[in-house]
């Protein structure tokens, strides 16, 4: 028998579950990507970063599943909730446009999550800061990646810097979110355990700022934010991805995989 | 020649022409049939041919088509399972599966360098996939239509490409060799992986059993006949006159040593590597005519003869008109990346760094 | 666009660093437009499998090679020179021909 999990348990399951299902949703748009990519080269990067992003949900997640309690693995996890039981902010799950989109996208991820992992570094929970450690390496590439492409596409052709530019206003209104506090959020910050993502927000602005100066592109002032990931309040797209998702899990009931 | 000298290595990169232009100007050697001799006493004394060497044009053509033939496999050879990316039913297959498609892409790179260092470039070399005009191996033109298709893609067709590639690894072009050895080190576990996939699913439930079985009946014969290309023996299926001309090609293949078995000597051990490993995980291979042949000392099977072969090809179907188009899609989609990418070099063209380094953290050094 | 003469197309020497101790090695070449470019893909295609310490690329054409013939009389001095080898030399003790 499992003890009952603590109250700060809880709190942590629930954060480590949003980062993970993160790191999961985008591993799966990037899935769809391979074979698509503008060279084959490409294909290879994009590859790459889904298998990093895949190692890390897959860490998260079952992480979360011994937090909570409920011994659930990383499988159960990923293909046995609804809908409605995922934390993943909405950025994640947007429809991929063009390559641009993916770009703006990564830049976005990219940069946030780096900061994130370096900051969970220095967490009190053991597990977390290994994490972080390994992590935050990985994504350093990611972010180098998504920067360079952004100056690429930025300053390449008319229509490369208008496509850019346009993939940037798409997702920028979808970064907020990635910051957002919570009581939670407050409560895992405090006890040092986790770090309140609201914190990285400036860092964060600056990096991508320099970035898109040096692209000579205009950082998105957006109209509106989006919200409701991290309470299960997903866009349309989010039903038809986690079917696909999970379609042959599905199809066999009681399957050995 | 001392053992353990470090000699240039000179598998570069090189232009179209210059290679035999290179050795002519210096005088080394002159008139084509003392380059020739001295490219068949390399071959006979076993040593390999480097892309500066003087080679004739046979040989060059020949392996133009062979290396750029199996680097689009490789690229094609992608859409099958990486189609089931998104849908792999655990994230270890997850996993397993982004990188075998990975690798795929790998290879292909691996082998358009190598196919590069004979002096045809890779933009050439995809507009001729893109327009017909060079193939790609047609086991791919056949459809992944469930989960365990993933499986047996990687047991069968790329078991038997590790029977065929194993020789490649000593073929007699160094730049085919050394790409040859790199895939061949890279795939050993895409046939386990394969197998695993198939294993896990024999091991479940009757439905699951039933889906390997369905998959593996389909992917068998894309294997047997089109891995290994067209009978060229009597023995492999094909009547007197077939074998000679297949044989013809083969042997001149074999020659210089860019093929070292005919098609129906790797066929063969295809299937008695194969056999025992189906029956081991308990699933069938949908050949009746399979059986131990104590006389041989190998498996029979049901000649690949020709009217299979061709049944096999599976040329013009909805499948292999939707494996270019999406290819081709792809590479029209990413025109305007690829043009952003040229735009911008060439504004950084002026004081570009000759060569860069990375550090052991990934960063950039110079 | 004519893609023949694209930059995207410029080929660079790949050379890695398997451990440390030893000297970079030629493992093949990649394409890229800029020297980023193409260390990124260098990385991506030669060290999935984290075997490496340092990569460099090279720009294919700042490569200055000379034919690799037994017969080019570039290399002609690297032959018969057996003095450069240890082999050469009597060994430092009996049980080996090597001084280790």
């Amino acid at each position: 028998m499992t003890a009952e999990p603590t109250a700060e348990d809880t709190d942590l399951a629930e954060y480590v579950l949003r980062l993970g299902d993160d790191a999961l949703v985008l591993c799966q748009r990037l899935c769809a990507l391979v074979t698509r990519a503008p060279t084959i080269e490409e294909d290879l990067a994009l590859a790459n970063i889904a298998l990093d992003l895949l190692g890390h949900a897959r860490t998260l997640l079952a992480y979360s599943g011994t937090l909570d309690g409920t011994g659930r693995g990383e499988d159960e996890l990923a293909y046995h909730r609804t809908e409605r039981q995922f934390r993943s902010a909405l950025l994640m799950e947007l429809v991929p446009g063009d390559f641009a989109v993916t770009i703006a996208r990564q830049l976005v991820y990219a940069h946030y999550s780096r900061l994130l992992w370096s900051a969970l570094e220095k967490s009190s929970d053991a597990t977390l800061a290994a994490f972080g450690a390994r992590a935050s390496r990985e994504v350093e590439y990611h972010q180098m990646h998504a920067d360079q492409w952004t100056v690429r596409l930025g300053r390449g052709t008319a229509e490369s810097r208008r496509r850019m530019q346009a993939g940037l206003d798409l997702v920028w209104p979808y970064a907020a979110e990635l910051f957002e506090r919570d009581a939670l959020v407050d409560r895992l910050d405090a006890a040092g355990t986790a770090v309140a993502p609201a914190r990285l927000r400036e860092e964060w602005e600056r990096e991508v700022a320099a970035v898109l100066d040096e692209a000579r592109l205009t950082l998105p002032k957006p109209a509106w934010q989006a919200t409701g990931g991290r309470d299960g309040l997903h866009t349309e797209a989010f039903a038809p991805l986690f079917a696909e998702f999970r379609s042959v899990r599905l199809q066999y009931p009681g399957g050995t995989w | 020649m001392c053992a353990g000298i470090e000699r240039p290595r000179s598998d570069l990169f090189i232009c179209e022409g210059t290679a035999t232009a290179a050795v002519l100007d210096e005088g080394v050697v002159d008139g084509v049939e003392q380059l020739n001799a001295h490219f068949e006493a390399l071959l006979a004394a076993g040593e390999q041919i480097e892309p500066r060497d003087w080679m004739p044009d046979g040989y060059r053509r020949m392996l133009v088509r062979q290396v750029s033939q199996h680097a689009h496999s490789e690229i094609i050879g992608m859409q099958p399972e990486g189609s089931w990316l998104t849908r792999a039913p655990s994230l270890h297959r997850k996993a397993s599966l982004l990188a075998k498609v990975q690798d795929e892409a790998g290879h292909g790179l691996y082998l358009y360098s190598a196919a590069e260092t004979l002096g045809v470039s890779r933009a050439d070399l995809l507009d001729a996939l893109h327009s017909g005009h060079q193939r790609y191996a047609a086991t791919f033109n056949h459809p992944a239509l469930t989960w365990a298709d993933t499986g047996a893609i990687a047991w069968l067709t790329d078991g038997a490409a590790v029977v065929n590639q194993a020789p490649l690894c000593h073929t007699s072009y160094g730049p085919y060799a050394r790409a040859m050895r790199r895939v061949c080190q890279e795939e050993a576990f895409h046939v386990r992986q394969g197998y695993d996939v198939l294993w896990s699913l024999c091991q479940g439930t009757p439905e699951q059993k039933e889906m390997a079985q369905d998959a593996v009946n389909r992917w068998w014969l894309p294997a047997v006949a089109l891995m290994f290309g067209p009978p060229d023996t009597v023995a492999g299926g094909a009547d007197d006159r077939t074998a000679a001309m297949g044989a013809a090609v083969s042997q001149r293949s074999m020659a210089w040593g860019i093929k070292r078995h005919t098609n129906d000597e790797l066929r063969q051990r295809f299937v008695d590597n194969v056999v025992p490993q189906a029956e081991r995980m308990g699933v069938t291979l949908p050949d009746p005519a399979i059986r131990w042949n104590e006389e041989r000392g190998h498996y029979d099977f049901s000649p690949i003869d020709w009217q299979l072969f061709r049944g096999a090809l599976g040329d013009g179907s909805q499948c292999a008109r939707q494996r270019l188009a999406h290819r081709v899609a792809a590479h029209e989609d990413g025109a305007w990346v690829r043009e952003a990418v040229d735009a911008y070099a060439a504004q950084l063209a002026d004081g570009e760094l000759e060569s860069v380094e990375l550090d052991d953290e990934g960063r950039r050094v110079s | 666009m004519s893609e023949r003469s694209a930059r995207v197309l410029t080929p660079w020497e790949v050379f890695i660093r398997p451990r440390r101790g030893l000297a970079h090695q030629h493992v093949g070449s990649v394409h890229g437009a800029d020297a980023d470019m193409a260390l990124a893909n260098a990385r991506d295609l030669y060290t999935r499998r984290g075997e490496t310490v340092s990569v460099w690329v090279v720009r294919s054409d700042s490569v200055h090679a000379a034919s690799p013939s037994e017969k080019d009389p570039f290399f002609s001095n690297a032959a018969h020179k057996p003095y450069r080898y240890p082999e050469h030399y009597i060994p430092l003790n009996e049980e080996s021909g090597h001084d280790g």
